[in-house]
């Protein structure tokens, strides 16, 4: 388990980074995108939660250094996540295609 | 079964007890309720489990006496809800739950891995408080106006309507989740860091491999029944409508949450029992598993696949045709690796020199009831028919047979086969075997006939039925008093042997796993040296320490006790 | 989590008793994943039934104070993970700095939540208690503004108990770290509640977009 050290340097990088992420979700918010895809204001604050979420686990939380046992962990938490809400989505999302 | 049945295991004339030893290293009652010693927790949670076994055998036994006669015999209409929710609760939650991963999972897997204990004993014993405090909650609610919601909880029921004491009951079992992920926890932690030198993933012993795959479970699968009965039990206290049509919410959701973790429940209650019987059937059969790397292998593809699965609770409450197809499709996946392991245990007694030693016929017996409840499980899981029998007897009938003629049958199994490596005594033999055999007539009289009232048509949950479903119910009632002759004789002469019974040795039966190379009952940090692991699993062939004879050939008398 | 660097019984070698507690962190962390997730599965379902209302009630979060709270968080995550370097490269005064920078930015961050609850309960906003989306509201829109309202008091209070609990860990770490006890050879508890608090951070990371920024066009 050799610890690897993240130099302040990209800290302060991804925290920058986080922050324009902070910003542009905000500014995603205000604007009409639901007007040229049904949703899709919220499928973009969506995708920058999950690379701001990406950025916090993969160095603030040295997951992109740790072992593959760590990253297996992860993987799975996030995966078992999905088993919940798909299938369960899907059971909704199929509803409305019953003929009767 | 012969006379030789009584023979007590060849190597235990002449052994003493070890002089020091994790029972009377210390004394004192403190010494037991502040001990981090994972074998005295696995004694504290035996007698807590074995209250809560009681305490869902007395409302069984009135369930069953109260349904001798059509109208019902002995509580009124109210009542009997409550008898059969409290019923459910209390062996779903407090007993079957922490059964075997509580009891044998905390004894054994730091023995058979060759640790000194768990990787976190505190962790450990604050478990145990846990579900102390979860289930003085339940007991609370059971005692002040009980609880007659089913142990499904459904809303809105649950959380609107019910007039009886449920917000206790849903926050004992809340905080009874937390002792069941911290027990998850410490034993994934202890399985992967604290092996033996020599003790690789695939020395390990099946039972450690199921409480591995029982363990994932408790911890991705636990933390969802815990938000879901916490949002109940706010939706009742501040009356919010999470769950409630009538203040816009979705009984379904309530229904999808609580089976995502109720439905893998269902394994974390039979895999550690799978584990029990794949350690005890190459025992007495002399020989090594069959097909090690697939058993193991179907335990971590059991507790993934039965995530999948949930909805098939759910075919007639409201879910789409199309996803109930699939949930249809993927439940009938479970049966794939579940079959692996009855074919792998059948393969290793073929040709094997067979003993029926109590916790071989324990063993057997679980793999005929498991087989009718998992094949029963595959009418359920089948669309059109589950139709015709869902919450009717044939669905009591199947989890019973999974879960006490599964689950139950592998943790007395295995109480027997480990008795005297906890205790450092032997049990009377006859009547162990007698035992067994009794549970075992007296668990197929209670439910097999509720195969045919559920096919037949007698729904769940009724306190009446019409008169011609009596003699069904009868022969149901009477054979649950056998069973309960079946559960007390154990408790008995168990009890005895822990002062009279003759003393047991370091590796009576014998069998190949570390835990054996240690004295009965182990010291405190278990073994005098830390061991080295040199060998294979389960290598009865290559072991000539064991005192077996030979096996290598068929045509040889068995080593002993064999009929 | 051990008191010092000392190696418990249980435990062969320090980098084993490492080894487990990280693991154990990482396992720990697994789990309030889905502990979370029925909570965004229950949200996910009744914002796909409600879209407007709960559209509109939304926009009566104060996203001035949600987007400075998301800040500040961030923020605390950055001198959490500086307090890890500290450690890891031996500087102890920066250690207990920034830990104590990490506990105040927390502080403020729950101060503003509370700030925030208060405006809730003064405008009837909070379910169960006289609950009230508008004046002359009908039932039906009471009822499903309510059920955002609950989503929204069931999330972010949640959350703002793991913080209460980050912080306790945090005083508890701060308390160590001025008797000097992280060096880079021991410093696991300081990776480990600093894991804590970035997973808390991941949270509000989408609490954030979730329930403050629907449609605020
Ligand atoms: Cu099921």
């Amino acid at each position: 388990m050799s610890e690897h050290i993240v130099s302040p340097k990209l800290y302060l990088l991804i925290f920058l980074a986080l922050m324009v992420l902070t910003g542009t979700t905000v500014y995603a918010a205000t604007v009409d995108l639901n007007h040229y895809y049904r949703g899709l204001n919220v499928i973009v604050a969506l995708v920058i939660a999950a690379c701001k979420a990406l950025l916090v686990v993969l160095f603030f939380m040295h997951a992109y250094y740790s072992s593959k046992r760590t990253q297996l962990i992860i993987v799975a938490g996030v995966f078992w996540l999905a088993i919940m809400l798909s299938l369960t989505l899907g059971d909704y999302a199929s509803r409305s295609w019953d003929v009767h | 079964m012969s006379a030789t049945m009584s023979t007590t295991p060849p190597q235990s004339p002449g052994y003493q007890l070890p002089k020091e030893h994790y029972l009377n290293a210390t004394y004192g009652i403190r010494s037991w309720l502040l001990t981090t010693d994972h074998k005295r927790i696995a004694l504290l949670y035996l007698a807590s489990v074995t209250f809560f076994f009681f305490v869902g055998g007395i409302f069984a036994t009135m369930i069953r006496i109260h349904l001798l006669t059509p109208q019902g015999y002995l509580v009124t209409p109210e009542t009997y809800n409550k008898l059969f929710t409290m019923h459910g609760v209390a062996m779903i939650f407090f007993f079957l739950i922490p059964s075997i991963p509580a009891v044998l999972g905390n004894f054994l897997i730091p023995l058979m891995i060759g640790a000194k204990d768990v990787a976190f004993p505190k962790l450990n014993l604050l478990s145990w408080y846990i579900y102390i405090t979860g289930g003085c909650f339940v007991l609370y609610s059971f005692a002040t106006g009980g609880l007659d919601t089913g142990w499904t909880f459904y809303t809105p029921l649950s959380s609107v309507y019910s007039n009886s004491a449920v917000t206790p009951a849903i926050l004992g079992i809340f905080i009874n989740g937390f002792s069941s992920i911290l027990t998850g926890l410490n034993f994934v932690v202890t399985i992967h860091t604290m092996r033996a030198p020599g003790m690789t993933w695939f020395r390990l012993p099946l039972f450690v491999w199921a409480q591995y795959s029982t363990s994932i479970i408790f911890i991705l699968g636990t933390p969802v029944i815990a938000i879901t009965l916490l949002l109940a039990g706010l939706e009742r206290m501040f009356h919010l409508g999470f769950f409630n049509p009538a203040l816009g919410g979705d009984p379904i959701l309530f229904q999808h949450l609580f089976w995502f973790y109720s439905h893998p429940a269902v394994y974390i209650m039979i895999l550690p029992a799978m584990g029990v019987v794949s350690e005890i059937i190459p025992t007495f059969a002399r020989k090594p598993i069959f097909g090690y790397t697939f058993i193991a292998a179907s335990s971590i593809a059991i507790a993934v696949i039965g995530f999948f699965v949930w909805a098939h609770h759910m075919f007639l409450t409201g879910e789409s045709t199309y996803a109930a197809l699939a949930f249809s499709l993927l439940s009938y996946l479970v049966a794939i690796p579940s079959a692996v392991k009855v074919f792998n245990w059948t393969s290793t007694l073929y040709k094997g020199s067979i003993s029926y030693d109590t916790p071989m016929l324990y063993a057997l017996g679980f793999i005929g009831l498991f087989l009718i409840g998992g094949l029963t499980g595959l009418f359920l899981a089948c669309l059109g028919l589950d139709i015709h029998i869902h919450d009717t007897y044939f669905v009591v009938a199947h989890f019973h047979y999974i879960m006490v003629g599964g689950a139950v049958m592998g943790y007395v199994g295995g109480l027997h086969f480990w008795w005297p490596k906890i205790t450092g005594k032997i049990y009377p033999e006859f009547l162990a075997r007698l035992a067994a055999v009794i549970l075992f007539i007296g668990f197929n009289l209670t439910f097999f006939p509720q195969f045919i009232l559920g096919y037949l048509g007698m729904p769940r949950r009724y306190h009446d039925y019409p008169p011609e479903f009596q003699v069904l119910n009868v022969m149901s009632t009477a054979g649950a008093s056998i069973l309960a002759l079946g559960y007390l004789l154990p408790m008995l002469y168990l009890t005895w042997s822990m002062r009279y019974g003759k003393v047991a040795g370091p590796n009576p039966w014998p069998a190949t796993g570390l835990e054996w190379r240690t004295p009965s009952p182990p010291p405190t940090e278990n073994f005098e040296v830390t061991p080295v692991v040199n060998w294979e699993p389960y290598d009865y062939k290559n072991r000539p320490d064991l005192g077996l004879a030979t096996p290598t050939a068929p045509t040889l008398a068995p080593a002993h006790g064999d009929d | 989590m051990h008191r010092t660097g000392e190696l418990s019984g249980q435990f062969q070698t320090l980098e084993q008793q490492k080894d487990s507690a990280t693991l154990g962190m990482w396992i720990f962390l697994a789990t309030e994943i889905l502990f979370f997730g029925g909570l965004f599965l229950t949200y996910t379902i009744n914002r796909h039934t409600y879209a407007s209302m709960f559209a509109e009630a939304s926009r009566t979060l104060d996203l001035k104070l949600g987007g400075f709270n998301t800040v500040v968080l961030i923020g605390s995550s950055l001198t959490m993970a500086m307090a890890v370097w500290s450690a890891q490269v031996g500087k102890k005064k920066l250690v207990t700095l920034f830990l104590i920078l990490t506990l105040l930015l927390g502080c403020v961050f729950l101060g503003v939540k509370a700030i925030e609850y208060k405006q809730k309960f003064d405008e009837n906003h909070v379910p169960g208690l006289n609950f009230q989306f508008e004046k002359n509201a009908d039932q039906a829109t009471n009822a499903h503004a309510q059920l955002f309202f609950s989503l929204y008091f069931g999330m972010t209070g949640l959350h703002a108990l793991h913080m209460v609990i980050g912080a306790g860990l945090l005083v508890w770490l701060i308390k160590q770290s001025m008797a000097g006890r992280f060096t880079p050879q021991y410093n696991t508890p300081v990776e480990n509640v600093g894991l804590y608090w970035h997973f808390v951070d991941i949270v509000w990371i989408y609490l954030f977009p979730l329930l403050y920024l629907i449609d605020r066009h």
